[in-house]
């Protein structure tokens, strides 16, 4: 999994039917330093996060596991929400 | 999978329930000559590691899924060892 910030939200009408009712966000990676790492990418939420809120993305088709049994069309899904984290 | 050194702790409250009970790590990936590769991630962590140690990660579903012990858990990296010392023969 990755540490990443939500910076936004996506609206999308016509959609794979497995999709409906889910919500799309747009996640920043982030290093342990909170600095941006990477690309942004679209992310699937079973957390309920907000934009501004920290969480973590998981990649790959474990992804639709919080759906399950419905095979929800994505590679990224936020599966938490970090009230923080500390740095050895 | 690779060899990562153990840089912090993750608290979230509010996650997916597979993950209850389970620690969460910030792990750096590192070379063969323990330099910082790529971004630091986040695994689960069954057996108890620390900060500062070093420890074996696998990096895919399925395995972080067995290490983890449960089924359907939305993971994609895990713990699976932590690692007493690494040998490489350079030729």
């Amino acid at each position: 999994m990755q540490l990443a910030k939500v910076i936004g939200d996506v609206v999308i009408t016509r959609k794979d039917e497995n999709l409906t009712g889910i919500a799309l966000l747009v996640v920043q990676p982030i290093g342990a330093d909170g600095a941006a790492s990477g690309r942004a990418l679209v992310a699937v939420d079973s957390v309920g996060a907000g934009v501004g809120e920290t969480v973590f993305v998981v990649r790959g088709k474990e992804a639709m596991f919080p759906w399950y049994p419905t095979e929800v069309p994505a590679d990224a899904g936020i599966v938490g929400i970090v009230d923080r984290w500390d740095i050895g | 999978m690779q060899m990562a050194r153990v840089v912090g702790t993750v608290v979230a409250t509010q996650k997916n329930r597979t993950f209850e009970g389970a620690k969460l790590l910030l792990v750096q990936p590192l070379t063969l000559d323990d330099q910082a590769r790529g971004t630091a991630l986040l695994a689960i962590d069954t057996l108890g590691a620390g900060v500062h140690e070093k420890v074996l990660i696998v990096m895919e579903g399925r395995a972080a899924g067995e290490a983890l012990g449960r089924t359907l858990a939305p993971v994609d990296a895990a713990v699976v060892g932590i690692i007493d010392t690494v040998d490489v023969v350079q030729e």
